[in-house]
């Protein structure tokens, strides 16, 4: 068996009707995984959106995930970040935490190693604001479990190639 | 006389500086666009379309009985010329209906523009009479798709729908069309040529040079080669297959065929070695396993073809030359992967093969053509003769026999009587077979061969039918007799769905569940109840008989062949099974049980 990779390939769209449900029936319709999938217009001049979807499979089908992709009409570009050489990824996390007492000064001190912001707090609550790499949100949602988490809100990752040249 | 005889070209002249209504700029869209028949059914949503259509006398519409029928025969009509077909029907119902050929369409690649009613557009949600979600239902099923919501975007649309449903790999397209849409007017320039470039399709007709020369010299340095080529030389017009038919004679090596590549090469030219796959040759599908360099040319690995994946050919190294970079590595790996359209690649490797002007391994080419001898002289299509039952083999041998030097295309339905076709009616050229491969929609046969006639109104057109295939759009008889269209229905009748009977008995102990065909109606009465001829065969020294009456005679025909019930298709290999271990008679069926894992396979 092929090993599975993880793949974030971001896709440049016409910003028409329907453009999404394309996307995600392909997925589901072709049994391909979804980590996460994100979406909005980057060009509002030309209606470009660009969509960025972290899906995981052997190389065989990425291979294929890219190819069906590109296949769709409103499709301008796909890019592969993960195999096109170094890139960023980031994502935004709303975080709800409910507590008092030493776990309420607990959850303030974690936020401020992670650099989360809070952006909301009343008596017993924080709303605290964090970006990263998925795997830091995750790490920080992990730390507040045991401090009184209420609420995520996530938004999936976007990613962008290092360096000078654009897509 | 109605003003639709008395056409004013004036009016459209002058409505050409107008404004016109978005019903006038679907069939002036048409009509630039060269299109010269359309295959519809009326209701609310599309009577704007129906009224303009009144007014004009350069489109002809053919009204069927089944929107279903309407794609199939505009399937046919496409796959007979290489031109688009064109299908109009209405919201909600006739939309559903026409769901099933839009699929077969999608992957048969076949280029059909499918129009759709829809109501207004401030009812789109409200669940109003009629509404169906159709760009939603089929954007799965279709190339792509489109909702108009404003006139203004009608004509572009309509361009672009075309231009899509046309090129790279060829596939239906939908456009849904709100009644308000229809009625409202905006200018419109007609004649307006479509501009060269899509914004975002264009795909890649020129192959990678040096993709191409690295394939030329495997294939000169073969020793064991195998072309292996299907309906994407067909879909590159009959240019592709004069490109194949020069390249394969140039190289002298033996060529086989997928199901929808049948007539992409001579069949009575000698490097022919009869269909590959599920039932194709022995020859064929032992030339698969052994080859050790694979040229396939527009051919998409399908699992009819490969059968068990692992065990695919598996000392060749393969060249895959296809327009749809989606179909490379989908199934199989291959090594030289030829991203571009079969005529444009195959024009390009001839140039190649001269310049390079090859030295073949001429002692290895031979010995391998002798293996391919031996395997040919198994006769694995030899069947035993009846004096008092017809086999179906025997009726298609005739039927061949009789047709051969006839303007001729012939449709199938699905079923053993769609193999036993292709295993025994020889295509010399493209685009005179058309059948359901990638769906295998009983059904499609009979619309087809209407949509066929439509566009070769001269020629004899035979769907070779089963007798349960044909009830599922029998309504279309009654477009037949509307049409005058003087098509061949020739009913392999075994009173089973003998395909599923065969599986029966080859799988599950001969339990014929539900696969009996009861009740069948009298197929002779049933024509000469519309006004057509029946004829019926019950003994082979009937077949000729009725054969050449059914050809003499210049009206729809239904002719019912009594043949063997409980002949099976051979050769086979069972789903997820090797090549090298296919079923050549009713004598190899017990020996071999098929895996639990080719149990779960269709
Ligand atoms: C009951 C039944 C039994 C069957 N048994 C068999 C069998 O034994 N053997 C068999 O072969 N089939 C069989 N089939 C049919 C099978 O299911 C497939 O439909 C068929 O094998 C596919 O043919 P193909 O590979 O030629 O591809 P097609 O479906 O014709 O696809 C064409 C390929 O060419 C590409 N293409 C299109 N246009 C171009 C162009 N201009 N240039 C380059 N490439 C292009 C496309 O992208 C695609 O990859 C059976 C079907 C049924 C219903
Ligand atoms: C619409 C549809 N339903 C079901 C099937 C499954 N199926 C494949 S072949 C077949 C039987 C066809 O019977 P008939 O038309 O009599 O042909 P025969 O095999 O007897 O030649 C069936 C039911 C199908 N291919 N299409
Ligand atoms: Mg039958």
């Amino acid at each position: 068996m092929e090993p599975i990779e993880r793949h974030t390939i971001a896709v440049l769209v016409d910003n028409e009707a329907g453009v999404l449900a394309r996307v995600i029936g392909l997925f589901s319709g072709r049994g391909y995984n979804i980590e996460s999938l994100t979406v909005a217009e980057v060009d509002p001049e030309n209606a470009i959106s660009r969509i960025t979807v972290v899906t995981s499979g052997t190389p065989m089908i990425i291979a294929q995930i890219k190819a069906q992709l590109d296949r769709l009409v409103p499709v301008h570009r796909i890019c592969d970040l993960t195999d096109g050489g170094a890139s960023v990824e980031r994502e935004l996390a709303l975080v709800k935490v409910r507590g008092t007492g030493n776990k309420r000064v607990e959850a303030l001190r974690i936020s401020d190693i992670f650099r989360a912001r809070a952006i909301d707090s009343t008596n017993n609550s924080f709303v605290f604001e964090i970006s990263g790499s998925p795997e830091k949100i995750d790490a920080f949602i992990k730390l507040m479990r045991t401090l009184g988490l209420v609420e995520i809100s996530r938004t999936g990752a976007v990613a962008i190639a290092r360096g000078a040249k654009g897509i | 006389m109605r003003d639709r005889l008395l056409f004013d070209w004036k009016r459209w002249e002058t409505m050409a500086k107008r404004k016109l209504s978005g019903s006038d700029i679907v069939i002036q869209s048409l009509i630039d666009a060269g299109v010269d028949t359309i295959f519809g059914y009326p209701g609310g949503a599309v009577l704007p379309i129906y009224d303009a259509l009144f007014k004009q006398n350069r489109l002809k519409h053919v009204l069927v009985r089944q929107e279903g029928g309407a794609v199939h025969m505009a399937e046919g009509y496409a796959r007979s010329t290489g031109k688009l077909g064109v299908v109009l029907v209405t919201s909600g119902p006739g939309a559903t209906n026409a769901v099933t050929g839009l699929t077969d369409a999608l992957m048969d690649s076949i280029p059909v523009l499918c129009l759709t009613g829809q109501v207004p557009t401030h009812l789109i949600g409200n669940d109003a009479f009629q509404e169906a979600d159709t760009t939603g239902i089929t954007r799965p099923c279709t190339k792509h798709n489109y909702l108009v919501r404003d006139v203004k975007d009608l004509g572009r649309v309509m361009q672009e729908a075309m231009y899509v449903a046309r090129s790279g790999r060829p596939g239906p397209v939908v456009i849904d069309l709100p009644k308000d849409v229809l009625i409202n007017e905006t200018t419109f320039e007609t004649g307006k040529k479509l501009p060269v470039k899509h914004k975002t399709y264009r795909p890649q007709i020129k192959g990678d040079n040096s993709k191409i020369r690295e394939a030329v010299e495997l294939i000169a340095k073969a020793k064991r080669p195998l072309f292996y080529c299907g309906g994407g030389v067909v879909n590159s017009g009959p240019r592709g297959s004069k490109l194949l038919t020069e390249f394969v004679r140039m190289t002298g090596y033996p060529i086989t065929l997928t199901l929808m590549g049948l007539g992409a090469f001579p069949a009575t030219d000698k490097k022919f070695l009869g269909m590959v796959g599920m039932h194709g040759t022995y020859e064929s599908n032992l030339a698969m396993h052994d080859c050790d360099v694979m040229i396939n040319i527009g051919a998409r690995f399908d699992d009819r073809v490969t059968g068990l994946i692992s065990e695919f050919s598996p000392d060749s190294k393969k060249i895959h030359v296809d327009i749809d970079p989606s179909s490379i590595n989908k199934n199989v790996a291959v090594d030289v992967p030829i991203i571009g359209d079969c005529a444009s690649v195959l024009a390009e490797m001839i140039k190649v093969w001269k310049e390079i002007k090859p030295r073949k391994d001429t002692k290895a080419i031979n010995s391998w053509w002798n293996q391919i001898e031996k395997w040919r002289k198994r006769d694995c299509l030899a069947y035993k003769q009846s004096k008092d039952i017809i086999k179906p083999q025997y009726a298609l041998e005739r039927l061949q026999a009789l047709t051969k030097d006839r303007d001729t295309y012939i449709t199938t339905e699905v079923g053993q009587h769609q193999m036993w076709a292709a295993q025994y009616i020889k295509f010399n050229q493209p685009n005179r077979w058309m059948t359901s491969g990638g769906l295998g929609t009983m059904g499609y046969g009979f619309p087809a061969a209407i949509g066929v006639q439509m566009a070769h109104p001269k020629a004899t057109v035979v769907d070779i039918s089963g007798e349960a295939s044909f009830q599922m759009n029998i309504q279309e008889m009654s477009t037949a007799m509307q049409y005058r269209l003087p098509v061949k229905v020739f009913i392999l009748n075994n009173e089973y769905m003998g395909m599923v009977r065969q599986w029966q008995e080859l799988l599950y102990g001969s339990r014929y569940s539900e696969s009996y065909t009861a009740s069948l109606p009298d197929f002779v009465k049933l024509a000469e109840s519309y006004g057509a001829v029946g004829l019926r065969a019950t003994k082979p020294s009937e077949v000729d008989d009725v054969i050449k009456e059914m050809l003499n005679n210049d009206q729809f025909t239904i002719v019912d062949v009594a043949i063997d019930k409980g002949e099976n298709c051979f050769p086979m290999i069972p789903s997820g099974a090797p090549h090298n271990e296919m079923l050549l008679g009713p004598e190899d069926e017990a020996a071999k049980p098929t895996s639990e894992d080719g149990m779960v396979l269709v």
